[in-house]
Formats: structure tokens, sequence, C-alpha cells
């Protein structure tokens, strides 16, 4: 929609072009949320289109995903071969209650902050392990996990004028074997529940990561496969008022199939 | 700047925060449409370099460069893009507002897209059709048939829009441009009820672009109801243009006119207001229990509020025979609490006003409304001038299903443009659909059913509680329809209902597809199942034993007889088909799984054609050309009244449908009709054209005898010409002529008023599969039995049933308003508040009855509104029927069911 209070657009080629941060000020990636609601507190939009950072780097490190990348690049993404994760990143993009041709525009980055419960990015980067690089406007980059960076419903770790520059995913977590449930009130709608487990084929770690049923994401590590029991224990300790109560889901529904899709995941990643 | 549009080339400035969207509409690109203005509804998709995109997102300078393509731009050089063709084949549309963003994403498809359309079109949401026209088009399926001149009725002949509505060519409401056209925007109350002490308008006025600014202090004291009727008088006048009591959040408080939208709303933040917070209340029983705050403090006789002291609006009782008895008689009595829950109407083209001044003085009012005739009446009332002052219009509408049967927004752009002089536009942004317009009544149902041990019913007894929000209108009519077929299609001597609608501090119900019918058939259908497993009957056995049969009186409540008549009965074949189809395994198999439970059930419905007071008025002219204009004031919104009011004049008058054209939805260009609504475009309308369609041939029948010497027995009107005496022909161009030169005029005039008022009957069935733990509901097989009498247009009448029963599945598995415990609602958003994408509605089998009504013209009768009633108890009942668990409310999406399934033994 038209942003009524928009009065001047920044594109600079370089964030360091941006030194002095205004309320009313807003950085602009894909817009896809930006645009879709009144922004009465935002006067000027610092596009971040020119800035040109590569979508999606592979080392020997990892995967290097830039706050810009889009939607339909992550999906397009084919990894090395023993990167048994890769498929996750499809999934995820399935996981988006928006059209396919909102991919051709909207940005990893833009998911990631605008921390929602069900963001399907927030999913995939908090499951894979991914550690989010930031840059402040002033004073040098720092590193958060993505786990920690979501710090509740629509809230995050970021600062005014802060940047997310990139997330960043180890090799050796793209190598895990991994287990996907999603749930939806509507056949192709917002998650309800999403809950990714992880396997590490050389350590036999097991990571159970739960998003869209809570406010933010949850995550428990586990030295090897747990029983079914230690499961329940760990998610006991969620409670209620943690999980989110909206028109996608209740709380007590979010809960219960957060216990059932974990039971699955944890028998799925044994056999 | 530059930017590409469509290969041309355009020199202009995009607003820093301006959208590619309405960037593109500036430029005179209209089929770039706003649907939800969010990214969420698809109506806005165009190409960026050949990437489909939604453009409310996409900020317009980012455009720059590249080369952007919309509907309008898919022809080349003048021909329709395939994917145009097909859905013009197809008929993939029926408002048509939801075409553009269709095509522009259907038309990137590759083969293997097409074989996932449930991913591939979830952003893309029509409310009309249930979606299976548009995966037969993007198949290449062909549906339209070829006319024949005398014989289009019964034909699937295609609307006469379709080639614009593919094209882009349809202007709809807000696809106008005027010079000097002011923006109108409102401030809308946080609270649910509140007294408005001052409101101080300095800041806003002080805004540069600002006209004019409107309090309650500025308006006509004029109080009315804002739903539109034959009869006003149906309605309390309980509402004014604007007031100094806000009632619900997000009722008008004041409103703003500017050069821009942006001034207008940066005004509308501005407006200081100073509330005084009175103790509100949400719930009807609360309301009417006498301890509750006084809605609509008023005199009950001059404002035609019932019970203004206890918030009821209108309360209905009566008694036919003696239920007290009946209940004693019985062997087995079911009583039950049933919930029907607020649904929005959430047709693809928002409310829109546009209002001007000619120099003659009169106001014109552009509008997306269902009722131009009575808006003209209401805008007279309020404005204290002669009707005939306003000209009321419509262009294309995009969707209705009962929301624009009402005005809400046209008298305050007339306000404004008498203010200014200026043309002036209201255009509903999404959000204010939810908050500001209308939606179902929710309603509260007690149910008492008795019958003895053969299934014969002995008693009925309903108390019927609906919640009318913070205004009156169509509260009282949806309630006496409400108790009317619900109760009448069942044979029993005994049946008494007490009923009540009911003020509450929330958004003002109205009228929606359905009419209350829809709710009490959940609660009715739902209890016969229950009493049939009592009894140890067979629910359908049940059903047949106590439904209606031809020649039976049909009575309700009521004492007396009313104006209603079975002109066909359809009802046991709908029935009997939907059983045989129910029981031929067709459809999905269940899930593999053993937590999947497989149930089937059944609904069934009738809806009485026309309110008791419709009436519409038809003209047929015969043209100097030989062909036919046909004017006839009911409204086209996707209802496919013009389709058939075609057919109807053509079969009639002997002719191709290519020869009539029709006018319609004017005040000034059309004689009265009050509206289409009510399911009255078919049997009201179509009646006023069939009638003078009827006449005008027998004039030109006259007329030939007159010129050809040729008896008029031996005279045949055919298409285009009168044949004669076995060889001659006359060109009816000829007759025209010389009927001219002799002062003649050919042309005919017929009203359709007072007339019976005919009976459709519906049956739906479900198989389904329920998940025991997740609570997930598939449903395997849907089957529709539809009795339209004679179908005039099956292509048309199937899709009417289909975007019936997918606004029914939406609203009985997951569509939800929700209010916080301020009386305001949270998820005013497409996003948020979900409607049935592709992938949310199955195909579904639709069979008409082999029927031909007396009343309805040629045979026909309605079948754009019933569908929808017995939708949501066929799925209650299949739920029953695999679980063993009765849900009594709505909707059953799979969080509000789990809890009840987990009870389940394995």
């Amino acid at each position: 929609m038209d942003l009524n209070t928009i009065t001047e657009i920044r594109r600079p080629s370089s964030a360091d072009a941006i030194t002095k941060w205004e309320n009313g000020y807003a950085w602009l990636a894909g817009g896809t949320w930006l645009f879709s609601e009144p922004q009465i507190a935002i006067h000027t939009l610092i596009d971040l289109e020119d800035l040109k950072w590569p979508s999606l780097t592979v080392t020997d490190q990892g995967l290097e995903i830039a706050a810009t990348c889009k939607i339909i690049e992550l999906e397009n993404f084919k990894g090395p071969a023993d990167w048994k994760a890769t498929p996750l990143l499809s999934e995820c993009c399935h996981s988006f209650l928006s059209s396919f041709k909102i991919w051709n525009v909207a940005t990893v980055g833009g998911n990631v902050i605008m921390s929602l419960p069900a963001g399907p990015m927030i999913s995939l980067t908090a499951s894979l392990e991914g550690v989010c690089t930031l840059w402040p406007r002033n004073g040098a980059p720092r590193q958060l996990p993505v786990v920690d960076f979501v710090t509740g419903n629509h809230q995050n770790a970021l600062q005014p004028g802060e940047l997310l520059r990139s997330i960043f995913v180890p090799a050796s977590v793209m190598r895990k074997k991994h287990a996907f449930r999603r749930f939806s009130l509507t056949h192709q709608g917002r998650s309800e529940t999403l809950l990714v487990g992880t396997l590490c084929p050389a350590t036999g770690e097991f990571v159970l990561t739960v998003t869209a049923s809570t406010l933010r994401p949850m995550q428990y590590r586990f030295p090897s496969i747990p029983s079914d029991a230690k499961i329940r224990e760990v998610l006991d300790g969620i409670p209620l008022d943690q999980y989110l109560n909206d028109t996608h889901g209740s709380p007590e529904h979010r809960r219960h199939l957060t216990y059932y899709f974990a039971e699955q995941i944890r028998e799925e990643l044994s056999a | 700047m530059s930017y590409k549009f469509n290969g041309q080339t355009f020199d202009a400035e995009p607003r820093p925060g301006q959208c590619l969207r309405t960037f593109a509409r500036d430029l005179g690109w209209y089929a770039v449409r706003k649907g939800c203005d969010a990214g969420d509804c698809g109506a806005c998709t165009v190409w960026l370099d050949g990437k489909p995109v939604h453009s409310c997102l996409v900020p317009a300078y980012r455009a720059e460069g590249h080369e952007v393509t919309t509907l309008e731009g898919l022809c080349c050089k003048g021909e329709m893009h395939p994917m145009q063709k097909a859905f013009l084949d197809a008929q993939a549309y029926q408002c048509g507002f939801c075409t553009a963003g269709m095509i522009m994403t259907a038309a990137t498809f590759s083969e293997e897209d097409k074989k996932d359309l449930a991913f591939r079109l979830k952003g893309n949401l029509c409310r009309c059709t249930g979606y299976r026209a548009m995966d037969d088009a993007i198949h290449g399926v062909v549906h339209v048939e070829p006319d024949v001149p005398g014989q289009s009725a019964g034909r699937s002949l295609g609307n006469p829009h379709g080639p614009d509505i593919v094209t882009g060519k349809t202007r709809y409401t807000a696809d106008f441009k005027m010079e000097g056209m002011l923006h109108l925007k409102v401030l809308r109350s946080p609270h649910a009820h509140a007294r408005v002490l001052a409101i101080r308008r300095e800041k806003a006025q002080a805004v540069p672009g600002v006209h004019a600014i409107f309090t309650w202090e500025d308006v006509p004291r004029k109080a009315y109801g804002t739903g539109t009727h034959e009869d006003y008088r149906v309605e309390p006048d309980d509402t004014y243009i604007l007031d100094n009591v806000v009632r619900y959040v997000g009722e008008r408080v004041a409103a703003v006119v500017a050069e821009t939208e942006g001034a207008a709303e940066e005004a509308c933040r501005l407006l200081e207001v100073d509330y005084e917070v009175l103790p509100a209340v949400f719930d009807p029983e609360i309301s009417m229990s006498g301890k509750a705050p006084i809605i609509h403090p008023k005199d009950a006789f001059t404002s035609r509020i019932d019970n203004p002291d206890l918030n009821i609006v209108r309360e209905i009782h009566g008694e036919n025979g003696d239920v007290e008895k009946g209940f004693s008689e019985a062997h087995a009595v079911y009583e039950e609490t049933f919930e029907t829950h607020r649904q929005q109407h959430a047709q693809l083209e928002t409310h829109i006003s546009i209002t001007y001044l000619s120099e003659d003085g009169r106001i014109h009012v552009r509008s997306s409304t269902q009722t131009p005739f009575p808006t003209k009446i209401k805008l007279g009332y309020l404005f204290d001038r002669p009707a005939n002052d306003f000209h009321v219009y419509t262009e294309r509408v995009g969707g209705g299903f009962g929301a624009k049967q009402e005005t809400l927004g046209e008298e305050l752009c007339v306000l404004a443009t008498l203010k200014t002089g200026r043309p002036v536009k209201w255009e509903y942004t999404r959000g204010e659909e939810f908050i500001g317009a209308t939606s179902r009544h929710p309603f509260r149902i007690r149910v008492k059913i008795g019958a003895k041990k053969d299934g014969t019913l002995t008693a009925i007894q309903l108390r019927v509680l609906s919640n009318t929000g913070a205004h009156g209108n169509h509260a009282g009519d949806t309630l006496g329809h409400s108790i009317n077929e619900p109760l009448t299609l069942f044979r029993c001597a005994n049946k008494k209902v007490d009923a009540y609608a009911v003020y509450t501090n929330l958004v003002p119900s109205g009228a929606f597809r359905g009419y209350g019918v829809t709710q009490n058939f959940f609660a009715m259908n739902s209890a016969m199942h229950e009493l049939a497993n009592k009894l140890g009957i067979e629910p359908l056995a049940m059903l047949r034993k106590n439904m209606i049969r031809p020649g039976d009186t049909l009575l309700s409540i009521w004492p007396g007889p009313a104006d209603v008549e079975i002109g066909s009965y359809g009802l046991a074949q709908c029935l009997d088909k939907v059983e045989e189809a129910l029981a031929s395994g067709r459809g999905k198999p269940k899930p593999e799984g053993a937590d999947w439970l497989e149930g089937k059930g059944v609904g069934i419905s009738m809806l009485d054609c026309c309110p008791p007071l419709q009436r519409s008025e038809a003209r047929v002219d015969l043209t100097a050309e030989g062909n036919y204009r046909v004017y006839v004031g009911a409204t086209e919104f996707g209802n496919g009244t013009v389709t058939t009011h075609r057919q109807i004049a053509a079969t009639i008058l002997g002719c191709g449908v290519n020869r009539v054209q029709i006018i319609n939805a004017d005040t000034d260009k059309a004689p009265y009709d009050t509206g289409t609504f009510g399911s009255v475009g078919t049997t009201v309308s179509g009646n006023a054209v069939r009638h003078a369609s009827e006449t005008l041939k027998s004039q030109i029948l006259a007329l030939a005898e007159r010129y050809t010497g040729a008896p008029q027995k031996t005279c045949a009107l055919g298409d285009g010409d009168i044949q004669y005496n076995g060889s001659g022909t006359l060109a009816l161009a000829d007759l025209f002529a010389r009927a001219t030169q002799d002062g003649q005029r050919v042309n005919a005039v017929r009203k359709c008023e007072g007339m019976a008022r005919p009976v459709s009957f519906n049956v739906q069935g479900f198989r389904i599969a329920v998940h025991r733990i997740t609570g997930q509901i598939e449903i395997l097989q849907s089957v529709h039995g539809a009795d339209a009498g004679f179908v005039l247009n099956p292509m048309q009448c199937r899709g009417q049933v289909e975007g019936s029963l997918a606004q029914a599945i939406g609203w009985l598995l997951f569509e939800r308003m929700a209010f916080n415990e301020n009386g305001e609602m949270i998820n005013p958003t497409f996003r948020n508040y979900r409607i049935p994408e592709f992938g949310d509605v199955p195909r579904a089998e639709v069979y008409f009855a082999d029927t031909y009504d007396t009343i309805g013209p040629l045979g026909a009768k309605a079948m754009s509104e019933s569908p929808i009633n017995p939708v949501a108890p066929a799925m209650t009942n299949a739920l029953k029927d695999a679980t063993g668990i009765r849900f009594t409310s709505l909707p059953v999406s799979a969080d509000r069911i789990f809890a009840q399934l987990a009870k389940l033994k394995k």
C-alpha cells in the first residue's frame, strides 16, 4: 500500500553512508512487510538494494546467507552433496503463508527481523543453528545466534539503526540429518506449529527446535536421541503463556501439536 | 524519471512511499486492482521484467529501468494471450475483480506448476467461484457453449462482459478519474462505547490540502438505518451520518476531505477527540438482561426499536399448534444450544463511493452498491432533497454477497461534495471492511425437537438470539427469515419460536448470503440428526419422513399462510442424488493411518426466492438495427444477472443473445428495481424482463401483420427478422423504420411486483476424514444437489453453487473474526482472517434437480444465495458420524475440536 508518511527514500551504496540514525528511519529490504501495513512512525526509507551483498556464499566453513538474500534464491539453492540439510531450505520456503510471488521480492533478513513466531526463515536458521552478524550504526559488528536474536513475538535484539548483515550456518550443521513437521489450520496457511529436529552423524547430538508454536524459537540439545519421556520433560518447561494465542491457533492446540510432533521427530530420526 | 509499462514509456515521478499498484493506476492501468493492499490477495499482480509480483508491496521507484506488464499489456497485437482465452472459455470468474491478478499469475505457469495449483495459486484469493473454474481454465477445459438463436435458455453461455474482464478493459467502481477529485477518510472510534465530548480540529485543518472536516455537528441530524430495502421501515432509525455517541470500536467519528488520501489520513490522525468512555456490552444475553448499558436510548415507537431499554431491536414470538402437547406425545426429545459466529463477506472490491455534481445541480453517485434505487431514496431523505436530484449508478461491482445492501459511504461523499462542490471519492481499506462495514449475524440457538418412535416430528421449539451489533440494520429481517424456512421445511403440527435480535457494542451485523437462514439450518439439521440417532433411525430416513412435500401448506410459526408457493419440488431428487453420490465410492480415499476417522453427513435446506416486498420493472426496446435493448435496474456483481437476463430476453424474442444489450443498475437509465439481494435476480428482475419481452414480441408480431398483411399466426419472430407466410421475410430493422415513420414506438415496459414467491431447495453431502490427534479435517468428497428449477445457464449456476460452498467451507472450518476484551477486532487483514484459498476448496459434484418452476421465468428459480445453507450441518453431521461427537459451535477448526477428539478411545 502507499506509505503516505514517507517523505524521503535514500539509496546508499554502502551502509556506512548512514552515520546518524534518527527516529522515523527504517531499513528497506524487500519491503513486503513494510508496504503491507501503514507505517505512520516512519518518514525515511533507506533502501538496502544497492548494497549488493552477495546472497549466498558457500565456503568450507558453511553457508553465509545475506540478509538481503531473496527467498527465491534460497529455494533454488543447491548445496554441496554432503549437505544433507539442504532440502530443509525449500521446506521452510514452502512454509510461508504468502505466495511464491512474494519470494521474488521478500528477503531472508526481512523475515527474521519481523520476528513473528511463524517466520519460516526463523524456523530455518534457528534449527540450523545459524548465527546473525549484526552491524550497529556505531561500533564493531557483533554476533548472536538466531535463537537468541528473536526474543519474543515481533521482538528481537536489534538496536535502533542496527542492521542484520547476514546469517551464517556452519557446514557441520548443514551435514546433519533432519526431520520436519508443520501444521496449519488451513491447507497452506500460516504455521501453527513448526518443529525441526536434527541429528549429527558425527556426534549423535540431537537438536530439537520449536518454532511457530511459541512466542520465540525454543531449542533443546541432547547428546544423543533422548527418550520420549525426556523430550516431554523438557517441553513441560514451556509454560502455556509462552505458546502463541492468535487466529492461527490456540495455545492449547499448539502445545498439543508440539508434543505430538516432537515425538514423531524423535522416532523419525531414531530410525 | 521514466517508467516503462506495457511497452510504453512514461515520464512520471512516484511519491516516495508510493507503491507500484497505485502508480500504475495513476498512469491509467486500472487492471491492477486493490483487494487487500497488503500482499495477501494477489489482485494487483503485475510482472516486473516478466516475474510476477504483488505490486502493492513493491516501492514504485524500484520499477525504474524495468519493464512492467499489466493485464492490459498481455494482449499481443490485439490477440489474447492463451491464458486470457482459457479464462474466457472456462468462464473462470464471476465478479471478475480477481481475474487480472489470476491471469497475470497463471500466465507464468509452466506445465510443472500447473500440477500444483494449490501452491501456485495460494496467493490469489477469489471469493466468488470456489476456484474450480480457474482449475479448469488453467488446464484448458472449455465450458462455454455456442448460442442458438431463440434457444439460449438452458445453455452455458458466456458472460457478455467476459472479453473485457479477461483483457482488463472492465471498469470497476474505483476505475474512474475526474478533475479536482478530493479524497475522503474517516477517523474511527478506539472505544466500544463512548460519548464524544469535543473534537478539536485546528491541527487537522492546518494540514496542506485539507478542504473540509465533518463531525456530528456538521451533518443533518436525521436518524436512519444503513440497510437498503424496499421499505425502509423494516429497520430501526438508530444511525446518524456522524453521531456524538460511538457504539463500537471502528465507528466513524469524523470525516476529512483533502486533495490526497495521505493528507486526509494525516488530518484524521491530528483530530483531537475527547471521549467520555461508557460501559460496553458484547454478549447479547447480557445485553438484554436489564443490567447492561442501554445502547440506543430512544423512543421505541418513533425509532422502531422494539425494546430500547433491554437493547432488543426486534423480538418475534409465535406458535402454531401446541408444542407442550407435542413434546408430551414424543418418544424422544433432543435439546441443545448451537452457536454460530461472525463472518466477513470479504468481497474483493471494498466499498467505494464517488460523488460529483453536474451543471444542473444534480448529484451523481458512482457506487459499489447492490441497491442503486433504495440508496437514491435514502439520500433524498437524508439531505432533504427530492430523490430525483440524485443519480446513483454502478459500472461493474466486484462482489457483494449482501455487503453492499447497505448505504455505507455514499452519504458522506454526498455531504462532502455538497459542501465543497468538488468530486469526492471514498474507498474503504480492507481493514475498514472488517471493522467498519458489516458481517454475518452471530446466532445462539436453543433447539428442542421431539418425535415419535417412527420418526414423525411432534414438536419444534427454538429460542433464537441474534447479535446485531451496534446498529439494527437488517436485524429484524434476518431474524424473521431465520425462523421461517428452517421451520417451514419440516412437517410438524407444533412449532414455537421466541426470537430476539439484540444490540451489543460490536461492529454491526448486516445482510449476508443466507440471511439468518444459514444459522438456523445449522441448528435444525444438527438436531434432526441427533434425534434420528436417539430413535435409532437412519438420519436420511428421518429427513425424508419429515421434509415438506408438494402440496403441503408452508407454515412456520405465523398463523396465516405466506405468499410463498412450491412452484416446483426438487428436494427429494436432490437428496436422492446426494445419497447416491456419497455411496458411490467416488472422491478421495481416507488418508493412510489408524488415526484418521471417516464419516458422512448431509444437510438440507430451503429458501424463499425473494423478500415479500421486492419489485422490479423492465423495459425492452427494439433498436433501429433490429436488435434489442433491455433496461432493468438489477445490479451485476458477479451474480450473473446480466447473462441470464439476456438469455431470457433472447429466448422469448427468438434471437441470439448478441442482439440483446442490457442497461442495468443506473437510476437514470433503467426503471426502478429494489435491488439485487434476497435471491431476486432471476425470479423478480428476470420475470420483469420476461414479461416485457413477451409484450414486445406481441407488439412486433402485430406490426408485422400490419406491414406484411400476413396473419399474425403465420408470422414467426426470428433472429433479426420476421418470417411470414412460409417464405416471406421482413427484417426487424425495416419493421422498426416503418414503425418509426408511422409514429409507432416499438418498446414495452412491464413490472414484476407482488407475485407468489417460489422456493429453492439445496442438499449438501460430505464424506470427510478427521485426524483423531491433530484435529485436521480433510474433505474427501463434497456433493451438492440444487433445485434451481429449469437451469437457465448450467455453467453459471454451477459456479454460483461452488462459490457458495467455498464461502460456507471457509465459515464452518476456519474463518473467524476475533475481538479482544475491549471489543476491538484483532485480525482485520486477510493474512489473519483466512478465507479459502485454492487448496482449501475441494472440487464438488454438483447435481441439478430436473424441475420446471411454475412461477419463475422460463421455469427457473433462484440459485446464488441458497446453496450456502445446508453446508455447515453436513460437515458437523459427518463429524458426528466419524467421531460420535456433536460439535455445536462453529468453526470446527482443528484447534477448536482437538480437545474433544483427544478424549476418544483409540
